[in-house]
């Protein structure tokens, strides 16, 4: 069912964790739907210097937070905004149709972790 | 115990055929493939196999007579002949019927089809343990039902139910009692008779029979149409030749669950048992779904907090063991296992369940096995998910 790459981030996902002091936060999904994830950044010279997720659900939720760290990391925000759910997908050899919508946030929640840190400088969102 | 030995506790998904069962259906694929229809030699093997088959199902569930089986493709077909076969042919008599609301999917939207076809279904809640809201069914049961439908024991959560008390309610507005036994049957005794059961649908592979036949036990006098018309085999119920190697098989398993129930239940509640307290005790916020002993003895169904279903399984599945879970993430549906939502858990608990079906090969070892690589499995979850609370966490 799942891509040997999908199973290899399960197995041993990258970056998982909290940054205590992170610049931003974004959580999306939803424990009723099966899944949460929360990516946190810390940003240097409009950098993501270090990104870290916390995810509840299915493997392919925890599969796709990983590689989203993996992409996002070292990258300019600018960069970073343009990750899309697809690049994330493709990244891990493609996911069951099944869970391309329902579990495939890791973009979603980077860009809300980004636009998190906008505004706590008080910024608009770059994209 | 080495992962690359897989552990099957799955087994309400799907189980092994009795290698007796096995060698039983040989003889009607290579040698005797008559069909019973013919009046030549082999087709009357065929018609003799056919009958015997049918006397050891009949005997298993104590139907007072073997005409009372009608063999279908399975449960499914036994559910949506009895409820489409029963709503059609009754409809004079009424268009209201009732199923609980953690009934089989075969069950379930073979009711909600009806809705389009001049009939109302109402589907009746069940308690936290899955047990059947009585009063409920009291409320519900109009002059104008022709039918109830309620599983002998729930295939998720092993919760069986009083069948005979559902009877009697049922009984007293002259509505026929439709019991879905496919998780139940073969594993815990059924008497149609003594519990006044008027369709009863047997599943063969879940009494380790071969897959692709069932059966659907109609009490004399029970008036139903057919689905299938055709050559007008079973007394016209079910047209189609019959399916003669898988219903031998069938029938040999149900010869031998009857002779063997009880020391196979004896065994497997005991494995059962062991396996729900070392999972329940071995890790704080897990919860057992279902009755703690009025539950069918392969059933173990589990919930932890925090964490999801499918993650689990797919843990699970790096140490070698099969399960399944109640989460929506290992379905083709977004929803949680319905029956764990009608048993009344919130839906991020329902995608936290799992659940291990033992069978008869399952052995104390592999209890073991699982009890032992589940609490590893869950704190590396628990670890990931932001739902944890940091007191749980190292």
């Amino acid at each position: 069912m799942y891509t040997e790459k999908v199973m290899d981030h399960f197995k041993n996902p990258r970056n998982m964790g909290e940054i205590p002091d992170a610049d931003g936060v974004g959580t999306v999904g939803n424990p009723v739907c099966g899944d949460l994830m929360t990516i946190y950044i810390k940003v240097k010279d409009n950098r993501l210097e270090d990104i870290k997720f916390k995810t509840f659900g299915c493997g392919s939720a925890i599969a796709t937070s990983s590689m989203i760290t993996e992409l996002a990391k070292g990258k300019t925000l600018e960069e970073a905004m343009k990750i899309t759910r697809g690049d994330v997908a493709d990244s891990l050899g493609g996911l069951p149709p099944v869970k391309m919508h329902c579990s495939n946030l890791a973009a979603d929640a980077l860009h809300a972790a980004i636009e998190n840190y906008y505004k706590r400088r008080g910024e608009e969102v770059k994209k | 115990m080495s992962a690359a030995k897989r552990i099957y506790m799955d087994h309400s998904s799907g189980k092994p055929v009795d290698d007796r069962a096995v060698e039983a259906m040989l003889l009607y694929m290579q040698k005797s493939y008559g069909n019973p229809s013919s009046l030549h030699g082999m087709g009357q093997e065929a018609r003799k196999a056919l009958d015997e088959a049918r006397t050891k199902i009949a005997e298993l569930i104590n139907a007072e007579r073997k005409e009372t089986i009608v063999f279908t493709s399975g449960a499914t077909e036994s559910n949506n002949l009895a409820i489409k076969g029963v709503a059609y042919r009754n409809k004079d008599k009424g268009t209201r019927i009732l199923a609980s609301r953690i009934e089989h999917m075969s069950v379930i939207n073979p009711c909600r089809y009806l809705t389009t076809k001049g009939f109302e279904a109402v589907f009746l809640p069940v308690d936290g343990y899955g047990f059947l809201d009585l009063g409920a069914l009291e409320e519900k049961l109009a002059e104008n039902t022709v039918l109830v439908s309620v599983a002998y024991a729930n295939g998720e959560i092993g919760t069986t139910q009083p069948i005979g008390e559902i009877s009697k309610i049922v009984h007293s507005k002259k509505a026929y009692l439709h019991v879905d036994a496919a998780a139940a049957c073969g594993q815990i005794p059924i008497d149609v008779r003594a519990e006044g059961i008027d369709l009863l649908t047997i599943s063969s592979n879940d009494t380790y029979g071969p897959k692709g036949t069932g059966a659907l036990y109609i009490k004399d006098g029970t008036r139903l149409e057919p689905l299938m018309h055709g050559g007008g085999q079973e007394k016209g119920l079910r047209s189609g030749t019959e399916n003669i190697p898988a219903i031998v098989g069938f029938g040999k398993a149900a010869e031998l669950a009857k002779k063997e129930m009880s020391t196979r239940a004896e065994r497997l509640t005991r494995l059962r048992d062991k396996l729900i307290k070392g999972l329940l005790e071995a890790v704080p916020y897990s919860y057992l779904n279902g009755h703690p002993t009025r539950r069918l003895p392969d059933n173990v169904s589990v919930r932890y907090s925090f964490i999801e279903g499918e993650s689990m399984l797919l843990s699970l599945e790096m140490e070698g063991v099969l399960a399944s879970s109640g989460s929506a993430c290992t379905a083709k549906t977004l929803e949680p296992s319905h029956v764990l939502l009608a048993i009344g858990l919130k839906h991020e608990e329902a995608h936290g369940s799992l659940m291990f079906t033992l069978g008869r090969q399952n052995t104390e070892e592999e209890v073991n096995h699982v009890i032992a690589v589940m609490p590893g499995i869950v704190k590396r979850l628990r670890a990931m998910s932001p739902l944890t609370p940091k007191k749980l966490i190292d």
